[in-house]
């Protein structure tokens, strides 16, 4: 970073302590910063806005009912009465996501669910709630999952391979879906905000030229926004399908 | 910035020999205790691949360094699991019960408001009934005085006709009883007169004779 002019597009995911904790041990990093951030928002914003229990609510508490009944819609829609059991799972997951991508659209915020370990971490408990909570309430009737009903015979040994298949990528899918929209976008929002810096570094005609990828860097910044809330809702509803079938499994 | 683009390359070029050997020996360096046998790979991949526009930090994409899996795993677990708590315990039901009062307010309300419209509907009904009772009571009460007035009109007419008709008749039997005696009248009279006009063109007649003249007469 010697030049300040050259803008490096990647920087912005990297993790830096802020409190080491000894040498070798855990650290408290900017990502561990914004997790805690994320939380105590979420969990303030709630908790706040719904203190005076208004009958007939003020704006603030419009937005957590709205909120809560934005879920709760989303979860008895894919998973029925009996999935409202994973509401609070579903909720927390889809404001965790969304908050963290929402901090990521600030300048100088670290965005964790661009690292990819957040995103499968979280993808991979959707999973194991599912197949464990699967099992436990249908037992063996939850392979039923893998077998199509309606299918006839000589078609499932290619149909429940792919079944399977599907199945198992699914934390993959998940996980990589969000973390790779978060990733790329930042980096072309990045690369494009390069373009203006490095173009206007150039005298009066690249401050013409700087002109383009500032309209484009802005165009790609409220196209982030919508990606943001986009990915947090579909790994809600995902989660909520996934859990659907968790509940029931014959198709 | 096309020119910066291959400077980068090249310097990556010049430095992967350089990096390569690094990465070797700082890899087992870094404690990843854990996830040795992970971390080496990872870091020689990243050397070759990504150090060209990571230089300035660890030789690897930050998102895949395995170097921060650990910690933000950690720190994702305990924040994950303090908001899912926090949420599940605290939020959600709170919210949830502000929700379930005003439901249960509304649908108190509407049913109040339906328990009153059924009562409006009763009194209603009542008075509907109470009038068309009224009215037939009226009805009632009007044909009774009609019908008490057209009697006593009848009666009065009966009596004054009654009245009218034994004076007609009274006066009728008069009428015949003074037409009767006029005419027992009558012969005596003629015969009076017939006695009188011929005692005056031919002298006397008894009244007996004359009598008998006019009942001769009358006969024919």
């Amino acid at each position: 970073m010697a030049d300040p002019n050259k803008v490096d597009p990647i920087h912005q995911f990297q993790i830096t302590d802020i409190v080491s904790f000894g040498e070798g041990g855990v650290s408290f990093t900017n990502s561990a910063l914004f997790m805690v951030l994320t939380v105590g928002v979420i969990a303030l914003y709630l908790l706040l806005s719904t203190q005076k229990r208004s009958l007939v609510p003020n704006r603030v508490q419009l937005v957590s009912e709205m909120l809560y009944e934005f879920v709760a819609k989303m979860v008895s829609d894919s998973a029925g009465k009996a999935g409202m059991k994973f509401f609070p799972f579903v909720f927390s997951l889809f404001m965790f996501v969304l908050v963290a991508n929402m901090f990521g659209m600030i300048p100088f915020f670290f965005t964790f669910t661009s690292h990819i370990i957040i995103t499968f971490a979280l993808a991979l408990l959707v999973f194991v709630v599912v197949i464990v909570y699967g099992v436990y309430k249908n037992g063996f009737k939850f392979f039923k999952l893998f077998v199509p009903s309606g299918v006839p015979g000589y078609v499932l040994p290619i149909v429940v391979p792919i079944e399977v298949v599907s199945f198992l990528s699914r934390p993959i899918s998940l996980s990589v879906r969000l973390f790779a929209n978060i990733l790329a976008g930042h980096i072309t929002v990045k690369v494009f905000a390069g373009f203006i810096v490095t173009l206007g570094s150039l005298g009066f005609l690249g401050w013409l030229g700087a002109l383009l990828p500032l309209i484009m860097t802005v165009a790609i910044t409220a196209l982030e926004f919508l990606v943001a809330a986009l990915q947090a809702y579909v790994f809600a509803v995902l989660t909520s399908m996934y859990i659907n079938d968790a509940i029931h499994p014959s198709h | 910035m096309a020119g910066s683009a291959q400077d980068i390359i090249i310097v990556a070029q010049a430095e992967s020999g350089d990096a390569l050997q690094q990465g070797e020996v700082v890899a087992p360096a870094e404690e990843h205790a854990a996830e040795g046998e992970h971390a080496a790979p990872a870091d020689a991949h990243g050397a070759t691949d990504t150090h060209a526009s990571t230089e300035a930090h660890s030789e690897v994409f930050p998102p895949f360094d395995p170097a921060s899996f650990g910690g933000q795993l950690l720190w994702l677990a305990i924040t994950f699991a303090a908001l899912y708590f926090l949420m599940s315990r605290v939020a959600l039901p709170r919210i949830g019960s502000i929700l379930e009062t005003r439901r249960t307010r509304i649908e108190g309300d509407l049913k109040e408001a339906e328990r009153l419209r059924q009562e409006t509907e009763k009194a209603a009904a009542a008075y509907e009934a109470a009038l068309a009772e009224a009215r037939k009571n009226a009805h009632g009460i009007a044909e009774e005085t009609r019908a008490g007035i057209k009697a006593d009109i009848d009666g009065r007419r009966a009596d004054v006709e009654a009245t009218l008709a034994k004076r007609v008749s009274e006066a009728e039997a008069r009428i015949q009883a003074d037409k009767d005696a006029a005419l027992a009248n009558v012969g005596s009279i003629a015969a009076e007169t017939a006695q009188a006009l011929v005692a005056k063109i031919s002298g006397t007649v008894t009244a007996a004779e004359a009598r008998a003249a006019v009942a001769a007469v009358s006969k024919e």
